[in-house]
């Protein structure tokens, strides 16, 4: 027998469980974090797959969102000849929104997927076990390197994403559309404030720590085979993208 | 040496182990045996403290290992030596980083002494050509040695096989059944064996148990398992394989 009200129960204490077991990775990460030994090795690892391989990525998303953003800003403002706003409105765009928002995004679907994939397949072939075995915490030496990389390398992708969007956005509005550089550049310095890009950054922070306490619970969490571990990768970037728009709405109207 | 009280687990309705009751001498092969699915491997999970159990106690030298936290845990853990079913090597790691894992972790050792340590327990499994080989490389059997080496890096009082033999071919089977014999002699290890393999249980066993509907049914040396009088014990212990097949073949 189908009840709704048992399965809308039943769904609502999935849900809390899910995020009360974050919150307590989460802070289980934050404890263990200064707990020797340092693992060095690994954290650089993952700085480097979090970080240097997504440059490509974030490069491209960046220098797009940036072109985009020229083409659509200058169709609008050509309306009240406002056009040399152009460059202020890119970069702000940028620096405080699409930015760390695409980003974090773009983070999340290629390393906090693969987070979630790799832990969850040492979770079903017992590797977890094996280090709990050896008396290794699984959160000390998994999660904890993985957690600090995305923290540290999203807000760098941030910045790079910021400024190659910048500069995409400069090609399309002094090159291709024919806006006066001099004026392009000198409203952006004036308009743009380094709090609008401090607080770009705070968000950033902020994505990186989401999208790998998702990734590495959905994966800790993973249970049954190779279905299992596809059903935890789809969930962890599916969870971590819907948590970083809410999270970026909330820290928007808290930051700015 | 490892005395289990009265253990109960389930896993929401389903009842697994229901009042295990058994005594795990000291230095001897311990078999448990049963069928697939009966919770073998979850008892064995148990004794090293991976699962709480719902009810009663693991004694592991008088202590009690059910009321420990995680962090006495892991010095209890340091005692212990555990083979998975599958290896459960790490996969990102090569067979000698896999071997040096728990002497990185857990000893003072220099990078030099960790990789003479990796050697010589490498060569015991007969593995030293793969040394620097990737887990996906290996076969089943490899594998099983490969974390069997793995297992016994830091030289445990008790090791725990999960499933040694099982999906090996059988001239593999007997020489991973030796290998465990073979350690057991040599460092008076204590091992706690989880198989549904006869042969190789009469083979190499002091002492065998059955576990059956979450309780052990049958106990003692193999001499008293063969001649047990337990319906289940008798059809689990016939039911040979090798015998059922001559038969058949005989029939065609």
């Amino acid at each position: 027998m189908y009840n709704p009200v048992a399965a809308l129960g039943a769904f609502t204490i999935s849900i809390l469980e899910e995020m009360g077991g974050m919150a307590l990775m989460f802070l289980q990460t934050l404890g263990l974090t200064f707990k020797p030994p340092f693992r060095l090795r690994l954290f650089i690892k993952q700085m480097e797959f979090v970080g240097v391989k997504s440059t490509l990525v974030v490069v491209l998303t960046g220098l797009f969102s940036g072109m985009v953003l020229a083409l659509e800003g200058y169709y609008g403002f050509r309306k009240f000849g406002g056009e040399s706003l152009l460059g202020a409105t890119v970069a702000l765009s940028l620096v405080r929104e699409l930015g760390p928002v695409l980003t974090g995004l773009m983070v999340t679907a290629r390393a906090g997927s693969a987070m979630a994939a790799e832990i969850g397949t040492m979770r079903v072939t017992e590797q977890i076990d094996a280090l709990r075995v050896m008396a290794v915490n699984p959160i000390h030496y998994l999660v904890v390197p993985r957690f600090w990389a995305a923290v540290l390398m999203v807000p760098l992708l941030t910045v790079l994403a910021d400024l190659v969007g910048i500069a995409g956005g400069y090609f399309v509005g002094v090159i291709l559309l024919h806006i006066d550089a001099g004026v392009f550049v000198s409203k952006m310095k004036e308009l743009v404030e380094l709090v609008d890009i401090i607080n770009g950054l705070y968000k950033a922070f902020v994505f990186g720590a989401i999208l790998a306490v998702v990734g590495c619970f959905k994966g800790y969490n993973a249970r049954g085979g190779a279905e299992g571990v596809g059903k935890a990768t789809t969930q962890a970037v599916v969870i971590s993208s819907i948590s970083i728009l809410i999270a970026d709405y909330i820290l928007t109207s808290l930051l700015f | 040496m490892i005395k289990i009280v009265d253990l109960h687990k389930s896993f929401g309705k389903q009842k697994v182990l229901r009042g295990v009751n058994l005594d795990i001498p000291k230095g001897k092969i311990t078999f448990i045996m049963g069928r697939s699915g009966t919770g073998k491997s979850v008892l064995l999970k148990h004794i090293i403290g991976l699962i709480p159990p719902d009810k009663g106690q693991i004694l592991i030298d008088g202590q009690d290992i059910t009321q420990m936290s995680e962090k006495e845990l892991m010095q209890i853990r340091k005692r212990f030596g555990m083979l998975f079913q599958e290896g459960a090597l790490f996969d990102s790691l090569t067979v000698g980083e896999n071997v040096a894992f728990p002497l990185r972790e857990h000893t003072n050792l220099s990078e030099k002494e960790i990789w003479a340590r990796v050697e010589v327990k490498l060569a015991q499994v007969g593995l030293i050509e793969a040394i620097d080989k990737m887990p996906s490389e290996l076969s089943g059997g490899m594998k099983k040695r490969a974390a069997l080496a793995r297992a016994l890096a830091l030289d445990p009082e008790i090791v725990l096989f999960d499933e040694p033999t099982t999906g090996l071919d059988p001239l593999m089977q007997e020489s991973i059944a030796r290998l465990i014999e073979e350690t057991q002699e040599k460092h008076g290890l204590t091992c706690v064996v989880i198989s549904h393999d006869v042969p190789i249980a009469f083979a190499i066993a002091d002492k065998i148990a059955f576990l059956h509907e979450g309780v052990i049914i049958e106990e003692g040396p193999p001499e008293k398992i063969k001649a047990s009088k337990h319906p289940f014990v008798r059809s689990f212990i016939t039911a040979l394989p090798t015998g059922c097949k001559e038969e058949k073949n005989e029939k065609n």
